[in-house]
Protein backbone atom coordinates (compact mmCIF):
# COMPACT_ATOMS: atom_id res chain seq x y z
CA UNK A 1 0.00 0.00 0.00
CA UNK A 2 1.60 3.55 -1.16
CA UNK A 3 1.78 5.54 1.90
CA UNK A 4 1.25 9.49 2.28
CA UNK A 5 4.89 11.04 4.06
CA UNK A 6 7.60 9.85 5.48
CA UNK A 7 10.37 11.49 7.75
CA UNK A 8 13.63 11.50 7.04
CA UNK A 9 16.04 11.15 9.92
CA UNK A 10 18.94 14.21 9.99
CA UNK A 11 22.20 14.98 10.77
CA UNK A 12 21.54 17.47 14.04
CA UNK A 13 18.72 16.25 15.36
CA UNK A 14 16.86 17.32 12.27
CA UNK A 15 14.89 15.44 10.09
CA UNK A 16 12.82 15.73 6.43
CA UNK A 17 9.16 15.53 5.84
CA UNK A 18 8.30 14.15 2.74
CA UNK A 19 5.21 14.08 1.17
CA UNK A 20 5.21 12.31 -2.10
CA UNK A 21 7.97 11.18 -4.62
CA UNK A 22 7.89 10.86 -8.37
CA UNK A 23 10.35 9.08 -10.63
CA UNK A 24 9.53 11.17 -13.33
CA UNK A 25 10.22 14.66 -11.24
CA UNK A 26 13.30 12.48 -10.15
CA UNK A 27 14.86 11.63 -13.45
CA UNK A 28 14.05 14.63 -14.98
CA UNK A 29 17.76 15.78 -15.91
CA UNK A 30 18.18 12.19 -17.47
CA UNK A 31 15.13 12.84 -19.82
CA UNK A 32 16.79 16.60 -20.00
CA UNK A 33 19.91 14.43 -21.57
CA UNK A 34 17.99 12.14 -23.45
CA UNK A 35 16.49 14.89 -25.55
CA UNK A 36 19.88 16.87 -25.71
CA UNK A 37 21.45 13.99 -26.90
CA UNK A 38 18.55 12.87 -28.97
CA UNK A 39 18.37 9.63 -27.60
CA UNK A 40 14.89 9.04 -29.52
CA UNK A 41 17.40 8.40 -32.87
CA UNK A 42 18.26 4.93 -31.92
CA UNK A 43 17.13 2.03 -29.40
CA UNK A 44 18.51 1.86 -26.10
CA UNK A 45 18.23 -1.57 -24.49
CA UNK A 46 19.31 -2.30 -21.06
CA UNK A 47 20.60 -5.31 -19.62
CA UNK A 48 20.57 -5.18 -16.02
CA UNK A 49 17.94 -3.53 -14.24
CA UNK A 50 15.86 -4.16 -11.28
CA UNK A 51 12.59 -4.21 -9.05
CA UNK A 52 11.63 -5.45 -5.64
CA UNK A 53 9.90 -8.20 -6.25
CA UNK A 54 9.12 -8.40 -2.55
CA UNK A 55 7.21 -5.25 -2.71
CA UNK A 56 5.20 -8.37 -4.78
CA UNK A 57 5.35 -11.06 -2.51
CA UNK A 58 2.15 -11.95 -0.82
CA UNK A 59 1.38 -12.48 -5.48
CA UNK A 60 4.74 -14.43 -5.84
CA UNK A 61 3.95 -16.85 -2.63
CA UNK A 62 -0.01 -17.68 -4.60
CA UNK A 63 2.54 -19.68 -7.33
CA UNK A 64 4.46 -21.96 -4.44
CA UNK A 65 3.24 -25.50 -5.20
CA UNK A 66 3.84 -26.90 -1.88
CA UNK A 67 0.87 -26.08 0.12
CA UNK A 68 3.20 -26.53 3.99
CA UNK A 69 5.39 -24.02 2.41
CA UNK A 70 3.18 -22.03 1.18
CA UNK A 71 1.72 -21.43 4.48
CA UNK A 72 4.74 -21.08 5.99
CA UNK A 73 5.87 -18.32 3.84
CA UNK A 74 2.49 -16.59 4.25
CA UNK A 75 2.79 -16.67 8.19
CA UNK A 76 6.71 -16.01 7.87
CA UNK A 77 6.02 -12.80 5.66
CA UNK A 78 3.05 -11.75 7.56
CA UNK A 79 4.10 -11.17 10.92
CA UNK A 80 7.56 -10.25 10.19
CA UNK A 81 6.89 -7.86 7.22
CA UNK A 82 7.70 -8.54 3.59
CA UNK A 83 9.67 -11.13 2.93
CA UNK A 84 11.96 -11.74 6.14
CA UNK A 85 12.18 -15.22 7.22
CA UNK A 86 12.26 -16.53 4.05
CA UNK A 87 14.84 -14.96 1.96
CA UNK A 88 18.54 -14.67 3.56
CA UNK A 89 19.07 -11.46 4.83
CA UNK A 90 21.94 -9.26 3.43
CA UNK A 91 23.78 -6.42 5.74
CA UNK A 92 23.85 -3.62 3.90
CA UNK A 93 23.31 0.69 3.51
CA UNK A 94 22.62 0.48 -0.19
CA UNK A 95 20.26 3.79 0.82
CA UNK A 96 23.63 6.08 2.18
CA UNK A 97 21.83 6.90 5.29
CA UNK A 98 19.10 8.22 3.60
CA UNK A 99 21.03 10.20 1.03
CA UNK A 100 19.92 7.89 -2.07
CA UNK A 101 16.57 8.88 -1.40
CA UNK A 102 14.31 7.14 -3.67
CA UNK A 103 15.09 3.97 -1.48
CA UNK A 104 12.71 5.01 1.54
CA UNK A 105 10.67 7.38 -0.84
CA UNK A 106 9.58 4.81 -3.19
CA UNK A 107 6.82 3.64 -1.26
CA UNK A 108 5.03 7.45 -1.51
CA UNK A 109 5.12 7.16 -5.19
CA UNK A 110 1.71 6.86 -6.47
CA UNK A 111 0.15 4.35 -9.14
CA UNK A 112 -2.80 4.15 -10.63
CA UNK A 113 -5.11 0.92 -11.36
CA UNK A 114 -4.13 0.79 -15.31
CA UNK A 115 -1.34 -1.61 -14.66
CA UNK A 116 0.65 -3.35 -12.19
CA UNK A 117 3.12 -1.30 -10.07
CA UNK A 118 5.78 -2.92 -10.85
CA UNK A 119 5.04 -2.42 -14.38
CA UNK A 120 4.24 1.42 -14.01
CA UNK A 121 6.89 2.48 -12.11
CA UNK A 122 9.54 0.48 -14.09
CA UNK A 123 8.31 2.01 -17.24
CA UNK A 124 8.80 5.81 -15.46
CA UNK A 125 12.48 5.11 -15.31
CA UNK A 126 12.31 3.72 -18.29
CA UNK A 127 10.76 6.34 -20.15
CA UNK A 128 13.00 9.47 -18.48
CA UNK A 129 16.02 7.11 -19.40
CA UNK A 130 15.11 6.85 -22.73
CA UNK A 131 15.11 3.24 -22.43
CA UNK A 132 13.10 1.35 -24.72
CA UNK A 133 13.54 -2.97 -23.83
CA UNK A 134 14.43 -3.10 -20.45
CA UNK A 135 15.87 -6.83 -19.11
CA UNK A 136 14.63 -6.99 -15.00
CA UNK A 137 15.92 -8.98 -12.07
CA UNK A 138 14.79 -9.13 -9.03
CA UNK A 139 16.50 -7.31 -6.19
CA UNK A 140 16.67 -9.22 -2.40
CA UNK A 141 16.26 -12.61 -4.48
CA UNK A 142 20.05 -11.64 -5.48
CA UNK A 143 21.12 -13.69 -2.43
CA UNK A 144 18.58 -16.00 -2.53
CA UNK A 145 21.26 -18.56 -3.86
CA UNK A 146 22.87 -18.21 -0.28
CA UNK A 147 19.39 -19.75 1.22
CA UNK A 148 21.00 -23.25 3.67
CA UNK A 149 17.83 -24.76 2.26
CA UNK A 150 18.39 -25.71 -1.02
CA UNK A 151 14.78 -26.22 -1.94
CA UNK A 152 13.37 -22.75 -0.89
CA UNK A 153 16.15 -21.73 -3.75
CA UNK A 154 14.29 -24.13 -5.48
CA UNK A 155 10.50 -23.25 -4.70
CA UNK A 156 10.81 -19.51 -4.62
CA UNK A 157 12.32 -18.84 -7.89
CA UNK A 158 10.34 -20.65 -9.38
CA UNK A 159 7.51 -18.97 -8.04
CA UNK A 160 9.01 -15.31 -8.70
CA UNK A 161 9.61 -17.06 -12.20
CA UNK A 162 6.07 -17.96 -13.01
CA UNK A 163 4.81 -14.49 -11.35
CA UNK A 164 7.07 -13.10 -13.73
CA UNK A 165 5.90 -14.87 -16.66
CA UNK A 166 2.32 -14.89 -16.18
CA UNK A 167 1.71 -11.03 -14.34
CA UNK A 168 4.47 -8.85 -15.36
CA UNK A 169 6.03 -9.69 -19.05
CA UNK A 170 3.23 -10.62 -21.07
CA UNK A 171 1.43 -6.99 -20.25
CA UNK A 172 4.39 -4.91 -21.77
CA UNK A 173 6.84 -5.79 -24.16
CA UNK A 174 9.62 -3.44 -22.99
CA UNK A 175 9.66 -5.45 -20.31
CA UNK A 176 12.14 -8.69 -20.39
CA UNK A 177 14.21 -10.79 -18.17
CA UNK A 178 16.32 -13.55 -17.63
CA UNK A 179 14.88 -15.96 -15.57
CA UNK A 180 16.52 -17.39 -12.22
CA UNK A 181 18.16 -20.36 -11.95
CA UNK A 182 17.82 -22.22 -8.88
CA UNK A 183 21.75 -23.23 -9.26
CA UNK A 184 22.28 -24.73 -6.09
CA UNK A 185 20.48 -27.46 -7.60
CA UNK A 186 21.57 -28.58 -10.90
CA UNK A 187 18.73 -31.05 -11.83
CA UNK A 188 16.50 -28.20 -11.03
CA UNK A 189 18.85 -26.00 -13.03
CA UNK A 190 17.95 -28.16 -16.08
CA UNK A 191 14.31 -28.23 -15.60
CA UNK A 192 13.52 -24.77 -14.87
CA UNK A 193 15.86 -23.28 -18.02
CA UNK A 194 13.44 -26.33 -20.07
CA UNK A 195 9.99 -25.30 -18.67
CA UNK A 196 10.53 -21.69 -18.98
CA UNK A 197 12.25 -21.29 -22.06
CA UNK A 198 10.45 -19.79 -24.72
CA UNK A 199 7.85 -17.72 -22.60
CA UNK A 200 7.05 -14.56 -23.24
CA UNK A 201 9.88 -12.07 -22.42
CA UNK A 202 12.09 -14.47 -21.68
CA UNK A 203 15.09 -13.57 -22.87
CA UNK A 204 17.88 -16.28 -21.56
CA UNK A 205 18.89 -17.37 -17.54
CA UNK A 206 20.77 -16.03 -14.80
CA UNK A 207 22.66 -17.50 -12.38
CA UNK A 208 23.20 -15.10 -9.13
CA UNK A 209 27.04 -14.99 -8.78
CA UNK A 210 27.13 -15.06 -4.57
CA UNK A 211 26.95 -19.06 -4.06
CA UNK A 212 29.46 -21.31 -3.14
CA UNK A 213 29.11 -23.71 -5.88
CA UNK A 214 31.62 -24.53 -8.56
CA UNK A 215 30.23 -23.64 -12.66
CA UNK A 216 32.63 -26.45 -14.37
CA UNK A 217 30.65 -28.86 -11.99
CA UNK A 218 29.34 -31.83 -14.56
CA UNK A 219 26.31 -31.49 -13.26
CA UNK A 220 25.90 -28.63 -15.01
CA UNK A 221 26.98 -29.37 -18.42
CA UNK A 222 23.22 -30.40 -19.90
CA UNK A 223 21.81 -27.29 -18.65
CA UNK A 224 24.77 -25.45 -20.74
CA UNK A 225 24.51 -27.55 -23.66
CA UNK A 226 20.25 -26.63 -23.43
CA UNK A 227 20.93 -23.36 -23.52
CA UNK A 228 23.51 -23.22 -26.35
CA UNK A 229 21.44 -25.30 -28.09
CA UNK A 230 18.19 -22.69 -27.51
CA UNK A 231 20.38 -19.74 -28.47
CA UNK A 232 19.30 -18.45 -25.14
CA UNK A 233 22.24 -16.38 -23.38
CA UNK A 234 23.73 -17.23 -19.83
CA UNK A 235 24.36 -14.38 -17.67
CA UNK A 236 25.74 -14.45 -14.05
CA UNK A 237 24.89 -11.62 -11.68
CA UNK A 238 27.16 -10.27 -9.36
CA UNK A 239 25.96 -9.41 -5.69
CA UNK A 240 27.99 -9.02 -1.92
CA UNK A 241 27.87 -11.37 1.02
CA UNK A 242 29.15 -9.80 3.86
CA UNK A 243 28.94 -13.11 5.57
CA UNK A 244 31.47 -14.50 3.14
CA UNK A 245 34.66 -14.88 5.46
CA UNK A 246 36.67 -12.73 3.34
CA UNK A 247 34.23 -10.19 2.91
CA UNK A 248 33.92 -10.31 7.02
CA UNK A 249 36.99 -9.06 7.52
CA UNK A 250 35.98 -5.63 5.80
CA UNK A 251 33.77 -2.78 7.88
CA UNK A 252 32.63 -0.52 5.47
CA UNK A 253 29.98 -1.18 3.08
CA UNK A 254 32.38 0.63 0.62
CA UNK A 255 34.48 -2.01 0.56
CA UNK A 256 32.40 -4.89 0.65
CA UNK A 257 30.75 -3.71 -2.29
CA UNK A 258 33.48 -2.53 -4.11
CA UNK A 259 35.25 -5.90 -4.22
CA UNK A 260 32.36 -8.07 -3.59
CA UNK A 261 30.30 -7.46 -6.73
CA UNK A 262 33.57 -7.99 -8.63
CA UNK A 263 35.22 -11.22 -6.72
CA UNK A 264 31.64 -13.16 -6.65
CA UNK A 265 31.73 -13.03 -10.67
CA UNK A 266 35.83 -13.41 -10.72
CA UNK A 267 35.82 -16.89 -9.05
CA UNK A 268 32.81 -18.13 -11.78
CA UNK A 269 34.62 -16.48 -14.95
CA UNK A 270 37.89 -18.16 -13.56
CA UNK A 271 36.38 -21.57 -13.69
CA UNK A 272 34.55 -21.09 -16.88
CA UNK A 273 37.56 -20.32 -18.88
CA UNK A 274 40.42 -22.44 -16.84
CA UNK A 275 37.85 -25.71 -17.50
CA UNK A 276 37.57 -25.11 -20.54
CA UNK A 277 33.89 -24.12 -20.88
CA UNK A 278 34.27 -21.86 -24.06
CA UNK A 279 35.54 -24.63 -25.72
CA UNK A 280 33.11 -27.12 -24.79
CA UNK A 281 30.36 -25.17 -25.11
CA UNK A 282 31.54 -22.91 -27.86
CA UNK A 283 28.18 -21.15 -29.42
CA UNK A 284 26.67 -20.53 -25.46
CA UNK A 285 26.58 -16.78 -25.21
CA UNK A 286 27.85 -16.15 -21.57
CA UNK A 287 27.30 -12.42 -20.14
CA UNK A 288 29.06 -11.09 -16.63
CA UNK A 289 26.56 -9.01 -15.19
CA UNK A 290 27.13 -5.89 -12.79
CA UNK A 291 30.73 -6.10 -11.99
CA UNK A 292 31.88 -3.15 -13.56
CA UNK A 293 34.81 -3.80 -15.86
CA UNK A 294 37.81 -2.65 -13.96
CA UNK A 295 38.65 -5.91 -13.07
CA UNK A 296 38.39 -7.69 -16.70
CA UNK A 297 41.80 -6.46 -17.78
CA UNK A 298 43.14 -7.36 -14.21
CA UNK A 299 41.84 -10.78 -14.70
CA UNK A 300 42.83 -11.30 -18.10
CA UNK A 301 46.53 -10.09 -16.70
CA UNK A 302 46.59 -12.54 -14.35
CA UNK A 303 45.22 -16.17 -16.16
CA UNK A 304 47.49 -15.27 -19.12
CA UNK A 305 50.35 -14.74 -17.15
CA UNK A 306 49.78 -18.02 -15.44
CA UNK A 307 48.52 -20.14 -18.63
CA UNK A 308 51.61 -19.37 -20.49
CA UNK A 309 53.54 -21.29 -17.18
CA UNK A 310 51.12 -23.80 -16.27
CA UNK A 311 49.62 -24.90 -20.15
CA UNK A 312 49.56 -28.61 -18.88
CA UNK A 313 47.32 -27.92 -16.50
CA UNK A 314 44.62 -26.69 -19.12
CA UNK A 315 44.96 -28.64 -21.93
CA UNK A 316 41.64 -28.05 -23.93
CA UNK A 317 42.67 -24.51 -23.89
CA UNK A 318 44.46 -23.48 -27.39
CA UNK A 319 44.56 -20.04 -26.92
CA UNK A 320 45.16 -17.82 -23.57
CA UNK A 321 42.75 -16.89 -21.17
CA UNK A 322 42.19 -13.55 -22.49
CA UNK A 323 41.04 -14.36 -25.75
CA UNK A 324 38.22 -16.39 -24.23
CA UNK A 325 37.40 -13.67 -22.42
CA UNK A 326 37.57 -11.28 -25.30
CA UNK A 327 34.83 -13.49 -26.79
CA UNK A 328 32.15 -13.45 -23.96
CA UNK A 329 29.59 -10.44 -23.29
CA UNK A 330 29.78 -7.68 -20.37
CA UNK A 331 27.47 -5.27 -19.12
CA UNK A 332 28.40 -1.65 -18.25
CA UNK A 333 27.43 -0.80 -14.99
CA UNK A 334 29.22 0.38 -12.48
CA UNK A 335 31.30 2.15 -14.85
CA UNK A 336 34.31 2.72 -13.18
CA UNK A 337 35.27 6.60 -14.36
CA UNK A 338 39.01 6.80 -13.89
CA UNK A 339 40.81 10.40 -13.76
CA UNK A 340 42.32 9.44 -16.42
CA UNK A 341 40.26 8.55 -18.84
CA UNK A 342 42.74 6.31 -21.23
CA UNK A 343 42.66 4.37 -18.46
CA UNK A 344 38.71 3.37 -19.44
CA UNK A 345 39.58 3.45 -23.11
CA UNK A 346 42.34 1.00 -22.46
CA UNK A 347 39.66 -1.06 -20.98
CA UNK A 348 37.32 -0.63 -23.71
CA UNK A 349 40.06 -2.22 -26.13
CA UNK A 350 40.65 -5.13 -23.96
CA UNK A 351 37.41 -5.96 -23.90
CA UNK A 352 36.59 -5.62 -27.93
CA UNK A 353 33.85 -3.13 -26.28
CA UNK A 354 32.16 -2.09 -29.32
CA UNK A 355 31.07 -5.77 -30.32
CA UNK A 356 31.06 -7.30 -26.51
CA UNK A 357 29.77 -4.58 -24.41
CA UNK A 358 26.29 -3.73 -23.07
CA UNK A 359 24.46 -0.57 -21.57
CA UNK A 360 22.85 -1.72 -18.12
CA UNK A 361 21.56 1.19 -15.76
CA UNK A 362 21.02 -0.96 -12.60
CA UNK A 363 18.24 1.78 -11.47
CA UNK A 364 17.30 1.60 -9.51
CA UNK A 365 20.10 0.76 -7.23
CA UNK A 366 22.20 3.44 -5.62
CA UNK A 367 25.20 3.24 -8.22
CA UNK A 368 22.76 3.33 -11.17
CA UNK A 369 24.35 4.54 -14.70
CA UNK A 370 22.20 6.69 -16.96
CA UNK A 371 23.13 5.95 -20.94
CA UNK A 372 25.05 9.34 -21.18
CA UNK A 373 27.55 8.13 -19.20
CA UNK A 374 28.33 5.78 -22.49
CA UNK A 375 27.10 8.48 -25.09
CA UNK A 376 29.21 11.07 -23.48
CA UNK A 377 32.98 8.74 -23.95
CA UNK A 378 35.26 10.95 -25.89
CA UNK A 379 37.16 7.93 -27.45
CA UNK A 380 33.91 6.38 -28.74
CA UNK A 381 32.51 6.74 -32.12
CA UNK A 382 28.85 7.79 -32.69
CA UNK A 383 28.57 3.52 -33.97
CA UNK A 384 30.40 2.23 -31.10
CA UNK A 385 27.84 3.91 -28.90
CA UNK A 386 24.76 2.95 -30.15
CA UNK A 387 25.91 -0.63 -30.50
CA UNK A 388 27.19 -0.47 -26.38
CA UNK A 389 23.51 1.45 -25.85
CA UNK A 390 21.20 -1.02 -27.73
CA UNK A 391 22.46 -2.77 -31.04
CA UNK A 392 24.64 -5.27 -28.99
CA UNK A 393 22.01 -6.53 -27.34
CA UNK A 394 19.94 -6.69 -29.55
CA UNK A 395 22.27 -8.91 -31.57
CA UNK A 396 22.87 -11.24 -28.80
CA UNK A 397 19.10 -11.56 -27.69
CA UNK A 398 17.94 -11.44 -30.61
CA UNK A 399 15.90 -8.51 -30.03
CA UNK A 400 13.67 -7.09 -33.07
CA UNK A 401 13.31 -3.69 -32.11
CA UNK A 402 12.17 -1.21 -35.24
CA UNK A 403 10.99 1.73 -33.44
CA UNK A 404 11.86 3.53 -30.47
CA UNK A 405 9.09 2.74 -27.53
CA UNK A 406 10.21 4.43 -24.90
CA UNK A 407 8.06 7.70 -24.45
CA UNK A 408 9.74 11.30 -23.98
CA UNK A 409 8.13 12.99 -20.55
CA UNK B 1 22.28 38.70 -15.38
CA UNK B 2 19.35 38.01 -15.01
CA UNK B 3 18.15 38.58 -11.68
CA UNK B 4 15.17 35.95 -10.70
CA UNK B 5 12.94 35.69 -7.75
CA UNK B 6 13.81 33.16 -5.35
CA UNK B 7 11.71 34.03 -2.37
CA UNK B 8 10.25 36.83 0.20
CA UNK B 9 13.38 37.49 3.21
CA UNK B 10 11.95 35.90 5.89
CA UNK B 11 10.07 33.17 3.97
CA UNK B 12 13.17 30.71 4.06
CA UNK B 13 13.97 28.78 7.55
CA UNK B 14 17.45 28.06 7.97
CA UNK B 15 18.28 24.86 5.67
CA UNK B 16 14.90 25.72 3.37
CA UNK B 17 16.38 25.48 -0.26
CA UNK B 18 14.43 27.01 -3.86
CA UNK B 19 15.20 25.64 -7.17
CA UNK B 20 14.58 28.26 -9.77
CA UNK B 21 15.58 28.41 -13.35
CA UNK B 22 15.83 30.79 -16.14
CA UNK B 23 16.57 29.59 -20.05
CA UNK B 24 17.15 26.39 -19.13
CA UNK B 25 19.64 27.12 -16.03
CA UNK B 26 18.43 25.51 -13.27
CA UNK B 27 20.21 26.81 -9.74
CA UNK B 28 19.38 25.59 -6.02
CA UNK B 29 19.31 28.37 -3.71
CA UNK B 30 20.34 27.66 -0.22
CA UNK B 31 19.31 29.27 2.88
CA UNK B 32 21.20 28.21 6.15
CA UNK B 33 22.55 30.08 9.37
CA UNK B 34 21.52 33.19 7.80
CA UNK B 35 23.19 33.17 4.92
CA UNK B 36 21.92 32.06 1.02
CA UNK B 37 23.97 30.39 -1.41
CA UNK B 38 23.47 29.46 -4.82
CA UNK B 39 24.40 26.30 -6.88
CA UNK B 40 24.04 25.19 -10.45
CA UNK B 41 21.48 22.29 -10.23
CA UNK B 42 23.61 19.95 -12.81
CA UNK B 43 25.67 17.41 -10.47
CA UNK B 44 29.33 17.04 -11.68
CA UNK B 45 28.87 13.19 -11.73
CA UNK B 46 25.84 12.38 -13.93
CA UNK B 47 23.86 15.25 -13.86
CA UNK B 48 21.68 14.52 -11.55
CA UNK B 49 19.11 17.40 -9.20
CA UNK B 50 22.56 18.43 -7.10
CA UNK B 51 20.71 20.55 -5.61
CA UNK B 52 17.62 18.57 -4.76
CA UNK B 53 18.96 16.20 -1.72
CA UNK B 54 19.22 15.82 1.55
CA UNK B 55 21.25 18.70 3.65
CA UNK B 56 23.28 16.12 5.77
CA UNK B 57 26.33 17.45 8.18
CA UNK B 58 29.87 16.26 7.36
CA UNK B 59 30.59 12.73 8.86
CA UNK B 60 34.22 12.61 10.89
CA UNK B 61 36.18 10.12 12.70
CA UNK B 62 37.00 10.33 16.72
CA UNK B 63 40.58 8.74 17.30
CA UNK B 64 41.40 8.02 21.02
CA UNK B 65 44.74 9.81 21.79
CA UNK B 66 46.66 6.71 21.08
CA UNK B 67 44.89 6.58 17.16
CA UNK B 68 42.42 3.73 17.80
CA UNK B 69 39.12 4.37 16.31
CA UNK B 70 36.47 5.93 18.57
CA UNK B 71 33.52 6.00 16.54
CA UNK B 72 31.90 8.94 14.05
CA UNK B 73 30.16 11.80 14.71
CA UNK B 74 28.30 14.52 12.44
CA UNK B 75 30.28 17.76 12.42
CA UNK B 76 29.09 20.70 14.15
CA UNK B 77 29.87 23.74 11.14
CA UNK B 78 30.14 21.84 8.03
CA UNK B 79 26.96 21.43 6.53
CA UNK B 80 26.87 19.55 2.30
CA UNK B 81 24.06 18.90 0.46
CA UNK B 82 23.90 15.49 -1.21
CA UNK B 83 22.91 14.79 -4.42
CA UNK B 84 19.80 12.76 -4.71
CA UNK B 85 20.99 10.38 -7.87
CA UNK B 86 24.09 8.44 -6.12
CA UNK B 87 24.98 10.56 -2.89
CA UNK B 88 27.49 12.84 -3.81
CA UNK B 89 28.34 15.21 -1.28
CA UNK B 90 28.99 19.33 -1.62
CA UNK B 91 29.79 21.62 1.02
CA UNK B 92 27.19 24.13 1.46
CA UNK B 93 29.57 26.84 1.80
CA UNK B 94 31.60 26.50 -1.26
CA UNK B 95 29.95 24.37 -3.70
CA UNK B 96 32.95 22.30 -3.87
CA UNK B 97 32.82 18.62 -3.75
CA UNK B 98 33.54 16.90 -0.60
CA UNK B 99 35.54 13.71 -2.18
CA UNK B 100 37.56 15.67 -4.76
CA UNK B 101 37.70 19.69 -3.42
CA UNK B 102 39.30 20.69 -6.77
CA UNK B 103 35.98 20.49 -8.68
CA UNK B 104 32.98 22.59 -7.66
CA UNK B 105 29.33 23.64 -8.72
CA UNK B 106 28.99 26.88 -10.45
CA UNK B 107 27.84 29.31 -7.90
CA UNK B 108 25.70 32.19 -8.26
CA UNK B 109 25.02 35.41 -6.47
CA UNK B 110 22.72 35.89 -4.62
CA UNK B 111 21.02 39.95 -3.69
CA UNK B 112 18.26 41.16 -0.77
CA UNK B 113 16.53 44.19 -2.26
CA UNK B 114 13.27 45.42 -1.65
CA UNK B 115 12.21 42.53 1.04
CA UNK B 116 12.96 39.82 -1.93
CA UNK B 117 15.59 37.75 -2.12
CA UNK B 118 16.93 37.49 -6.19
CA UNK B 119 19.72 35.22 -7.87
CA UNK B 120 21.55 36.34 -10.41
CA UNK B 121 21.53 33.69 -13.32
CA UNK B 122 23.66 34.75 -16.40
S1 LIG C 1 24.50 12.54 -10.53
FE1 LIG C 1 24.82 13.44 -8.63
S2 LIG C 1 25.71 11.91 -7.45
FE2 LIG C 1 25.53 11.04 -9.41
Amino acid sequence: MTKTNFNIPLSGDRSMPIEGFDTSLHLKHAADQAKARGFDRFPIIDVDSHHYETESFSEILEYLDDPVLQQLAKTASASRHGAFGMLPGNIGYQDMGGRVARYPLRQLEKTGPEAHRDITLTKRWMDALAVDIAILFPTPMLNLGLHPQIEIEVALSRAYNRWLTEKILPNDPRLRSMLYLPFNDPQATYEMAKEFAGKPGVLGFMVTATRNRAVHNDAYMKTYAFLEEAGLPLGFHASYNWNDQTMAMMNKFLSVHALGFAISNMVHLTNWVINALPVRFPKLKVIWIESGLAWIPFLMQRLDHEYYMRKSEVPSLTRPPSDYMREMFYTSQPMERPNDIRELEQTFRMINAPTQLMYSSDYPHWDFDVPSVIYDLPFLSEEDKRAILGGNAARVFNIDIKEKLAKSI
Amino acid sequence: MTEVFVAKTGEMASGDRRIVSHAGVEVGVFYWEDTYYAYSNICLHQGGPACEGLLMHQVQDVLRPDRSFKQQKFSETEINFVCPWHGYEYDLKTGRVVADPARRLKSFPVHIRDGNVHVDIN
